[in-house]
């Protein structure tokens, strides 16, 4: 893992300090709110609904014991026991009191972390695959990439103001788990006659306007990442639209002006500020690399493991679902549930996080993950282990076997916390997945992925959940679209809409509906929802979710 | 011409803890809907919240919130604001503690 040095460890102990000092002066009446308002936001703090909430930054996701037992200890300390992982891969605390925060800051600097540009109009935490450095299909660990972006876009002079956010994501796989193609730039590296580079896309977005991103650079050399990154963000922060904020983001831009003026505007900045980095890029990318070693394996048998599916039904159904090949034959990545059925997508207790860092320290190097699907990744561990592993999760109450099935949904916070929502999530994401417990029907209906976003700026990735929900306010109600057909992978798409919405009563049944009319029409149990859409349509989903019109489409 | 005028409360969110505010007929900020002072005068309601907007150290984003005149005192119109009196559904946190 990466591990601040003194630049580091300074930098972020003297923002603590100016903001400390900030919030004093706003406190005593000095600053006014709106003098007081973009300086928090610059330190991850917003006011919500019904409290302050604190964003902290987990650096594409990666977090090793200590941070996560310091976290713990923050939930307890100064917030109400839990905290909420989001996501962007960060963990948001929902009550702590605006004197407090500084506290927290300098609780998070003691293990090297902060709540830097995670909100405002800058480049926000830089997220990546979270099976980074394990999984199977990788060309190479995402991680160091993202942390050179990280420590070039913080603070970065150039870039504070622009705008809009700007979010970054890195995947080493072709199977794409960081939903790249739905980021402001998504990073995927790739292999080309044995040369390892970038695949540079831009211009991705869900919110009001969903774009998929478009190709910007097919294979750019690695040497030559930041100073095309940055030209790409340069050009942007010149076209950006700064008169209208829903046309603002990157892929508005992109798509005024089409990808290949945007290609060409961004060559010609490239040409010019590519001499001015020297190679420092290159020396500090050799540097954090170092970092970021993979762990060093044990040789020992899996037999435990294999001995305990075949014994234990429960542990054979959660291994099915929450276990995925590592590189290392004999390791696993585990996949830790917070998705517990009927309780809120993405929260985990003071306890839970603690049972999740003494687990990461005893059976997995000291390595955790936070995955933008709001659960917790045990990268490596040895698949002996595992049966231990199982048994300590259930404990906690942190065992659920639904990884990638219908009850794993994303949820944002949605109107139970969040200041721009105009509909609740969470109520939805605790009843749906409720109801197809007590139907036993999710393992029957295999790999479904569903997405609620409380309200359009689709915080909860709606428009790329096979099945994706947008909450709205209808005349003062509680209103519900249904999206089919949305897809964040490799192959990503921007979910149809299905026709009018639901009230809040009436959605789950028709989520039941969309789910009958799959199990009646799929070709074969092998055959996904995704694909099941992909290959009948929207027919025989609207005609389940709109019974009455039928007779008039006819 | 005379319009009609849905009564309205002011409320904002306190400074220190981010919580749910309302303006009283005292001229102070109470923590409950109940306690509120109900504008039926418009103009009055807006001569008050200017009164109330001027304690910058105590009140964030005040405005004003439709409400409808019960035997129980205001009752919030519009969801959002229902929520705002209670706090989240998901946990028993927020002003319900006190409520139940």
């Amino acid at each position: 893992m990466y591990q601040y040095n003194d630049f580091d460890a300074a930098f972020v102990a003297e923002r603590n300090a100016q903001f400390r000092a900030q919030v004093e002066r706003r406190i005593s009446g000095a600053l006014t709110e709106d003098e007081f308002k973009p300086l928090r936001l610059m330190n991850g703090l917003y006011l919500q609904l019904h409290a302050y909430m604190l964003r902290v930054a987990i650096p594409y996701g990666t977090l090793n014991g200590a941070q996560m037992r310091q976290l713990a200890m923050i939930a307890e300390t100064f917030d109400k026991g839990y905290g909420h992982f989001t996501t962007r891969q960060n963990i948001q605390y929902n009550w702590p009191k605006l004197k407090d925060v500084p506290d927290i800051l300098d609780r998070l600097a003691e293990v090297e972390m902060h709540a830097l540009q995670t909100s405002g109009n800058t480049i926000r935490n830089v997220t990546a695959d979270h099976f980074a450095g394990a999984a199977a299909d990788e060309v190479e660990d995402p991680r160091p990439t993202a942390e050179l972006l990280r420590q070039w876009s913080t603070d970065h002079p150039e870039f504070q103001f622009l705008p809009r956010k700007f979010k970054l994501a890195v995947t080493g796989s072709a199977a794409d788990r960081a939903v790249i193609r739905a980021h402001d730039i998504g990073i995927q590296i790739v292999e080309k006659d044995g040369e390892i580079g970038y695949k540079i896309i831009v211009g991705g977005g869900l919110g009001r306007t969903p774009m998929i991103g478009k190709t910007l650079a097919e294979f750019l050399p690695k040497a030559d990442l930041l100073p095309f990154v940055e030209a790409t963000v340069n050009v942007w922060n010149r076209l950006g639209r700064r008169d209208n904020k829903y046309k603002s983001r990157i892929k508005i831009t992109v798509h005024e002006h089409g990808i290949d003026d945007i290609r060409a505007r961004v060559l010609t900045r490239f040409e010019q500020i590519k001499p001015t980095f020297k190679g420092v890029d290159r020396d500090l990318f050799a540097q954090i690399q170092q970092n970021f070693d993979a762990p060093a394996y044990r040789n020992a048998p899996v037999d435990a493991h294999t001995a305990m599916r075949l014994a234990n039904p429960a542990y054979a159904s959660w291994s099915d679902t929450n276990i995925t090949a590592h590189k290392n034959d004999s390791y696993a990545i585990v996949s830790i549930s917070l998705k517990k059925h009927g309780a809120t997508p993405g929260d985990a207790s003071a306890d839970q996080m603690r049972v999740m860092a003494e687990l990461a320290e005893t059976y997995g190097h000291d390595e955790l993950r936070i995955s933008h699907e709001q659960n917790v990744i045990l990268p490596h561990v040895h698949q002996s282990d595992l049966p231990a592993i199982y048994a300590a999760l259930r404990e906690a109450d942190l065992a659920t076997a639904n990884i990638g099935l219908i009850s794993d949904i994303i949820a944002c916070p949605g109107m139970d916390y969040c200041a721009l929502a105009t509909a609740r999530s969470i109520p939805v994401a605790q009843e749906i997945a409720e109801r197809f417990d007590e139907l036993k029907l999710e393992h029957e209906i295999g790999a479904l992925k569903i997405k609620i976003s409380g309200c359009i700026n689709a915080c909860g990735h709606h428009h790329v959940g096979h099945i994706g929900i947008l909450g709205l306010d209808r005349a003062g109600v509680e209103n519900y679209q249904i999206t089919l057909g949305g897809d964040g992978s490799e192959d990503a798409a921007i979910g149809e809409r299905a026709g009018p919405g639901f009230s809040a009563e009436a959605l789950v049944p028709a989520i039941e509906r969309i789910i009958e009319t799959y199990l009646d029409v799929r070709s074969e149990k092998a055959e996904t929802f995704l694909q099941t859409y992909r290959r009948v349509g929207m027919g025989p989903f609207k005609a389940a979710l709109y019974p009455d019109s039928k007779a008039s489409a006819a | 011409m005379s319009r009609s005028f849905t009564p309205k409360v002011i409320t904002a969110n306190a400074l220190l803890e981010g919580d749910v505010i309302y303006w009283s007929p005292e001229g102070t900020w109470v923590r409950t809907l109940s306690s509120a002072e109900v504008f039926e005068d418009e103009a009055v309601a807006q001569e008050q919240l200017l009164t109330a907007s001027s304690q910058p150290a105590v009140a964030v984003g005040v405005y004003l919130a439709d409400v409808a005149i019960t035997d129980d005192g205001p009752t919030p119109i519009h969801f959002r604001e229902e929520f705002r009196t209670r706090g989240p559904s998901n946990y028993a946190h927020g002003k319900q503690v006190k409520l139940s």
